[in-house]
């Protein structure tokens, strides 16, 4: 029996459910030593913003028990060095090419997606309304549903491809924020980005990161990532991209359980640069030993004993 | 340059002071091409406390034994943890990594402080390669952490600092006798604290004398995809693990 890996997203067509997270992937190019980019499901490259950002200063990294705080603040050039300098090297690859579109206003995450709107070999966006590492914007957006849902209806009435939205898992319930998104036009919600964090050296008593706090990602959160994957799977009927810890073909098949379409893989590519290709064979080894013929057959699979 | 990820066999992992140690690795197949300066990342497994790779200098490459050597500096629990790794464990690299120095073929001088040492060493052998002449200044805090003297003295004069005066010239390296006439090297290249990497950038400067410092920045990938350990330099936030480590000092906002 051969597995059949591909899952959808709306009308489009993943290979198999394997995307990279945005920040943790470079524009892809980076891992082609390691690997060959066209196996992956997709690439979801860095957040990327109306103008040039020079991020937060040094020290913007704290390694912290099974995961790390980062507080990178959105460094890139800005989406017109995206568009001429970047694209041209990275549109040939034949997976899917995903933009992460990040701002600090209404009008800059719609100038973005506009703007990536017009390019024919990026068939979707991933909207960043969850960055906790950004001064204005950001996360702002992510953490009240009127102000989710009026981001999400602006983007939606100038983008015509596939709309991702990013949700950050630092609210109260992220099923309303997931329900005032879909309210808002979009086709996928992607969850969780990372979690609002803090590392302290006692020794020099200063914080470890220039920015005191920062966004926490590694296997550390990957329990809280399934369990909000869980609770938004229940509270919409858009597909939803898990990811949060993801480092195993295991945690993966979790994530897919819990409601996840497909999934992505962050930090776990700086431990292993060819991490994505092993989840993608143990992925499919696993829908052998379990006779899966469809991955997406897995979606929201969990069983749940319901006769106490 | 090509990048690997690749396991290695410990072959040897020595003891050289209370707070260095000395790894050898092995793998059966050649070695890349790996200039001075370059990096390896490495992971670190059966450590729960520790989650990264540790990016570490590399030290010295023997092509034909397809080995290499890592000087390492026992800094927080991963590295600790190396330096009980017994002979014949795996160890899985991601290398080489980053830019390596520009080889001079004049009078060089090369000035290690503490761990600053390990991507001199093989420096050192590729400029002799080069045709370069070598004169290496080793600071240390006092004798008994001094190491490296014979392996340098292979390759050029050597000249030692250590803060007590227990060996050498007393002070910081930047002290020595040798600065008074620093105006007949070509090159300098320096790796350590830096403070004191910055002090030489002054004196470079004054001289105008070209200088490369390797930088020791936190890390996460090491391939330019997370953006954490960012250096100011003139043309803004650049990765250390991809434009780096080696930096000319021109090149860099705060030396």
């Amino acid at each position: 029996m051969i597995t059949d890996l591909n899952v959808s997203i709306q009308q489009l067509s993943f290979k198999n459910p394997v995307l990279t997270a945005s920040g943790t992937f470079g524009y892809g190019i980076e891992f082609e030593y390691f690997i060959d980019i066209n196996r992956l499901g997709g690439i979801i490259v860095k957040g990327t913003t109306g103008q040039h950002r020079e991020g937060n200063r040094y020290p913007r990294m704290a390694e912290t028990p099974s995961g790390m705080l980062n507080a990178v603040g959105l460094q890139n050039k800005g989406v017109d060095v995206f568009i001429n300098d970047i694209y041209p090297k990275i549109q040939h690859y034949d997976t899917n090419i995903i933009v992460n579109v990040s701002g600090s206003s209404i009008e800059e995450y719609v100038a973005v997606a506009e703007k990536i709107d017009t390019l024919n070999q990026i068939p979707a966006i991933e909207l960043n309304i969850s960055c906790p590492n950004v001064k204005q914007g950001g996360m702002a957006f992510g953490t009240q549903c009127a102000a989710a849902e009026k981001v999400v209806r602006a983007v939606r009435d100038v983008y015509h491809k596939t709309l991702i939205v990013k949700l950050t898992p630092n609210v109260t319930n992220i099923a309303e924020i997931a329900q005032a998104v879909e309210n808002g036009g979009a086709d996928a919600v992607s969850l969780i980005n990372t979690m609002l964090g803090m590392s302290i050296d006692a020794e020099t008593r200063r914080p470890r990161l220039s920015t005191i706090t920062g966004g926490l990602s590694g296997p550390a959160v990957k329990p809280v990532a399934l369990r909000m994957v869980w609770q938004v799977y229940h509270a919409v009927k858009i597909p939803i991209i898990g990811l949060g810890g993801i480092t195993s073909a295991t945690d993966a098949i979790e994530f897919m359980l819990a409601g996840a379409t497909a999934i992505e893989i962050g930090t776990a590519n700086f431990l292993d640069p060819q991490i994505t290709l092993k989840v993608i064979e143990g992925m499919e080894n696993y829908c052998q030993r379990h006779h899966v013929e469809h991955i997406k057959d897995l979606t929201g699979a969990l069983l749940i004993e319901t006769n106490h | 340059m090509k990048k690997y990820v690749q396991d290695f066999t410990v072959i040897a992992n020595e003891k050289v002071n209370s707070d260095y140690f000395m790894l050898t690795l092995q793998q059966e197949a050649p070695l890349p091409e790996i200039r001075a300066g370059q990096f390896v990342e490495v992971r670190i497994d059966q450590a729960p406390d520790t989650f990264l790779r540790r990016p570490i200098s590399i030290h010295d490459v023997d092509f034909v034994q397809h080995q290499l050597r890592l000087l390492v500096k026992i800094n927080g629990t991963g590295t600790k943890h190396l330096s009980r790794i017994s002979n014949g464990t795996p160890l899985n690299l991601v290398y080489p990594l980053g830019n390596g120095f520009t080889l001079t073929t004049g009078r060089a001088l090369l000035i290690g402080g503490g761990c600053g040492l390990a991507p001199l060493y093989y420096l050192a052998k590729q400029l002799k390669q080069n045709g370069a002449s070598i004169t290496t200044i080793i600071g240390t805090r006092c004798q008994s952490m001094l190491f490296g003297l014979d392996q340098f003295q292979s390759l050029g004069d050597v000249l030692v600092t250590t803060e007590d005066g227990s060996c050498g010239e007393q002070g910081f390296v930047t002290q020595h006798s040798i600065f008074q006439q620093i105006e007949t090297f070509n090159f300098l290249y320096s790796c350590g604290p830096e403070p004191m990497m910055k002090a030489i950038a002054k004196v470079a400067r004054q001289h105008q004398i070209p200088c490369e410092v390797s930088l020791e920045n936190m890390m996460a990938c090491g391939i330019g995809a997370c953006l954490c350990c960012v250096t100011e330099t003139n043309s803004g936030h650049q990765c250390v693990c991809t434009q780096g480590p080696v930096f000319n000092i021109n090149d860099l906002k705060n030396y």
